[in-house]
């Protein structure tokens, strides 16, 4: 066979040309991650971490340190997301008129497909899920999640993800067609490129995963209770996750199915979404909104949970309304099923459709009022303590009410019709998903960074970060309200009339303060990573706390509690405090706990090729890393040497140590 | 090995009560599991049932099915499922020969619906009914496709469980695993009776 047969079975669709060689941005961008990951490498080989790192972190299915690993893949994915967003707010500033800007349309496109991809599905969710899982084993006195194994494959199947769609930055390109990848324009016939077969396998990897992930914690949370902690005395944050997971597996699959009825229409030639021989775009669109819906839910209920311990804590109270505030996320996690439609009043399916679901939209509201009001109940005569996570928290109430609000403008139909695609929208699921999902997690991880690496995040850092989002939030995106009204619509990578320019001048700015709010979290990290000495949390409570994960040191045993707690009251730590109750036992016994293992890493890394593969026609390198997964499942499925026992003296040792530090 | 751990300690009692009830939380993980791709095929099911006129001027259900020809597959799927109870009866009662005799013969059922599939789908899209003939027939495909491609992943995860019942005996473990395999295959039985209703009942009475 001469070779110009053979490269084509060899690298796919792969040639030179797949190198951005041609664009400087591009080419810049590439290096500078090329240059970072060449510098993670080259520190760990100074450290000697190499031994350490695959023993502790990447063969680990401890769940904190899994956790600590998903906000860690967030937080950089956070920088690569906000990099998409400078550019598109720059952008916007300037091709005005007959200016065309820096960024021509064919990379634009790309910026806000990457923009709104990254931030939901590997900047906000690997956080929710990094949160639940450093917490929720603690909250429920638990020594691990159900299925530790499968945890740990669930975060490398989303890394595989993330990793592919950092790939397209330096190998061919991304899609260019939204974040959600509407057809026909994400069809072959639209989009011959590898952008959209880029989208398509690492979300449906890392979808595969959080799937998983999903599974795991319902698991988790039905049947890893510490006893006596029934239903109705699990903390607020437990009860989100479980609504939350859910939501995950009752939604997720609808993504998987309608990923792959796309990716079928793409490789083989069906037509489930084509404008002929019989194709149906609508469907796609529908399919991809009884996912989508319920997906932004899955971000923002496991927040409320987050803010609700916050409240609690810091008001010194308990939570106003446990009962309505776990009916209320019950009611919105069912609710969320029957509003979709309002993502698409525009397509025609007739008045009476719309006003269904119109009216579901604004019901959801009600349940969430119910939830603001619980939390100010709560801090309502309370000696509320105005730490950085109240800070976040009294941000997002005030925010996330008004997003709230002009959500409610949106699901009127009528003024759908004006408002649907134009910047208004943009500014809108902004106002929801900035001022509750990313102020949420913030506030959540000052608010547990002490229980998971036992130091403090310094306060003056943190609450300047959060001043400089607050207020660079609105000046962001208040200007987009109005230029919405003025008729801008979403995606425009230029445009002629000249008086819309100063709003996106002063949306710029706002991009700009934010920028330094994040700026100044890094610094938050850097300072108090260096002053960890002086701020160490010996007491393991050091909010005076309520819930389970207070009651063991900070950062906790890598088996959670000596003695598993047993659960009187809700808030069960405060019982115990009030009671007297030592969590430590009289005699030390050993634990059991689940072994380490190389499986889910490899796994999940081997997805990586496989994706890669799959996008870029490889077919040869597809089937021998599909067989490499499937043999690699097999294999550890024979190894059945999962589990084993602390020695009671090693407790022993270990509390002791801790306990020395603490006298101390 | 989980067993073996408890009796080498058999000595302290905290165990019995902290070591929690592995059997009964993969149980519950399992159907949940079950639910999560009970969705992926509801998703199938609708998109079959918003295309099921979209023949584009190709062939219709009238045209194609042979009905005696897929009551055959479902009868061996149907058989599969009673031979697969006969095998977990045989596991329980400990009996390791009937567990992985019926196992076989369930395998073999198995292997001949999956067999019947191909060879449909082929004649299919040799008469030029293949997938991209129209949207029914992508519909079609997608739905009875993926279904198979589960039938076939159930058959790769028994053929693991004979090596692995074979080499340690009906083990706690094993039992567990065969189990869940025995609900995923009893699953998927039911799903092939929507599938046959929906499908080829409907179809070839519509
Ligand atoms: C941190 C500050 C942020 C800024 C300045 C920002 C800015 C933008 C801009 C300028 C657009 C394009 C608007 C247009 O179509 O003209 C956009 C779109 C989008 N953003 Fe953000 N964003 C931010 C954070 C986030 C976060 C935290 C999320 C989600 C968790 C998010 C999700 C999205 C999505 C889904 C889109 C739609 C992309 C598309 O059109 O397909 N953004 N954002
Ligand atoms: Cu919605």
């Amino acid at each position: 066979m001469d070779m110009a047969k053979m490269m084509p079975m060899m690298v796919g669709k792969l040639t030179m040309d797949s190198l951005p060689l041609h664009e400087p941005i591009v080419m810049g961008a590439t290096a500078f991650m090329g240059l970072v990951g060449l510098g993670v490498v080259y520190a760990i080989h100074k450290t000697n971490f190499w031994v350490p790192l695959w023993r502790d972190w990447l063969t680990s299915v401890d769940h904190k340190k899994i956790g600590i690993m998903y906000i860690i893949l967030s937080l950089v994915m956070l920088l690569r997301g906000f990099s998409d967003a400078i550019m598109m707010r720059t952008q916007q500033a300037l091709a005005a008129g007959g200016a065309q800007g820096y960024l021509p349309p064919s990379h634009f496109d790309q910026v806000f497909t990457a923009h709104g991809v990254i931030m939901i599905f590997f900047m906000a969710m690997p956080f929710v899920i990094g949160l639940m899982n450093v917490v929720v084993p603690l909250q429920i006195g638990a020594r691990d999640v159900a299925f530790p194994y499968l945890n740990s494959l669930s975060f490398w199947l989303t890394v595989s993800g993330a990793m592919l769609v950092n790939a397209s930055l330096a190998i061919g390109e991304f899609a260019r067609t939204g974040w959600l990848a509407y057809p026909p324009l994400s069809e072959l016939a639209y989009s011959p490129g590898v952008g959209v077969d880029y989208y398509i396998w690492s979300l449906q990897i890392s979808g595969i995963g959080t799937t998983l992930a999903g599974v795991n914690f319902i698991a988790t949370i039905l049947k890893m209770r510490a006893p006596g902690m029934d239903l109705m005395k699990m903390p607020v944050f437990t009860w989100t996750t479980l609504c939350t997971n859910m939501l995950i597996v009752a939604a997720f699959p609808i993504l998987t199915v309608t990923l792959a009825l796309l990716t079928l229409d793409r490789y083989l030639g069906f037509h489930f979404f084509t404008n002929d021989m019989g194709g149906n775009p609508m469907n796609y669109v529908n399919l991809i909104w009884m996912w989508g819906h319920p997906e932004v839910y899955i971000l923002v209920i496991p927040v409320f949970g987050a803010f609700s311990e916050i409240v609690a804590t810091f008001s010194g109270k308990p939570l106003f309304g446990y009962k309505s505030m776990v009916y209320a996320t019950m009611g919105i996690a069912g609710a969320s099923f029957l509003v979709w439609l309002h993502h698409f009043f525009t397509m025609g399916s007739g008045a009476n459709v719309n006003a269904f679901f119109g009216i579901t939209t604004m019901l959801i509201s009600i349940p969430t009022g119910v939830k603001i009001f619980n939390w100010l109940f709560t801090m309502y005569k309370g000696r509320v303590r105005m730490t950085v996570p109240v800070m976040w928290t009294l941000g997002f109430m005030l925010t996330f009410v008004i997003g709230g609000m002009t959500g409610v403008m949106l699901a009127l139909p009528g003024a759908d019709f004006v408002l649907h695609n134009s910047l208004f929208l943009i500014a809108h699921f902004h106002n929801v998903i900035i001022g509750g999902v990313a102020f949420g997690c913030f506030a959540a991880m000052n608010y547990w960074f002490p229980k998971a690496f036992g130091f403090h995040l310094n306060e003056k850092l943190g609450k300047a970060a959060f001043w400089c989002w607050f207020v660079g939030f609105y000046i962001a995106f208040m200007p987009l309200y109005a230029l919405g009204f003025m008729g801008a619509t979403r995606r425009l990578q230029h445009y002629a009339d000249l008086a819309w320019q100063p709003y996106f001048v002063v949306a710029c700015a706002g991009a700009g303060l934010i920028l330094l709010g994040i700026v100044f979290q890094i610094t938050q990290l850097v300072v108090s990573i260096r002053d960890r000495e002086q701020n160490r949390d010996l007491t393991g409570d050091p909010w005076n706390g309520r819930t389970l994960e207070w009651a063991t040191s900070s950062p906790p045993p890598f088996y959670n509690f000596a003695k598993t707690p047993k659960v009187e009251e809700l808030d069960a730590w405060l019982d115990m405090k009030k009671k007297g109750i030592s969590p430590l036992p009289e005699t030390f016994q050993p634990i059991h706990m689940p072994r380490n293992t190389w499986a889910g890493f490899v796994i999940g890394i081997i997805t990586i090729p496989l994706g890669f593969a799959l996008i870029w026609h490889i077919w040869w390198l597809a089937a021998v890393s599909f067989l490499g997964a499937i043999g690699c499942a097999i294999v550890h499925s024979f190894n059945e040497d999962r589990d084993y026992y602390v020695p009671a003296e090693e407790v022993a040792e270990i509390e002791g140590r801790a306990a020395i530090a603490k006298a101390a | 090995m989980t067993s073996a751990t408890i009796t080498a300690h058999g000595g302290h009692h905290d165990h019995h009560e902290e070591h929690h009830d592995q059997f009964g939380t993969v149980q519950l993980g399992f159907w949940v599991y079950l639910m999560s791709d009970c969705v992926i095929f509801s998703g199938l099911f609708a998109t079959y049932a918003v295309m099921s006129t979209a023949f584009a001027g190709g062939p219709t259900p009238h045209t194609i099915f042979d009905l005696p020809y897929v009551a055959v597959e479902t009868a061996l799927l149907l058989f599969s499922s009673i031979t697969y109870g006969f095998a977990m009866i045989g596991a329980h009662k400990g009996n390791k020969g009937a567990a992985m005799g019926w196992l076989v013969i369930t395998a073999l059922f198995g292997l001949g619906f999956i067999g019947m599939e191909v060879h449909e789908f082929a004649k299919l899209i040799h008469e030029g009914a293949g997938p991209d003939r129209s949207g029914w027939l992508s519909s079609f495909f997608a739905l009875v496709g993926t279904h198979g491609l589960h039938v076939t992943s159930g058959l790769v995860w028994m053929t693991v469980m004979l090596v692995q019942v074979a080499r340690r005996g009906l083990t706690e473990t094993n039992i567990r695993r065969l189990t869940c395999l025995s609900l995923f295959w009893h699953f998927l039985d039911v799903i092939w009776i929507g599938v046959f209703s929906l499908v080829y009942l409907m179809g070839v009475s519509a």
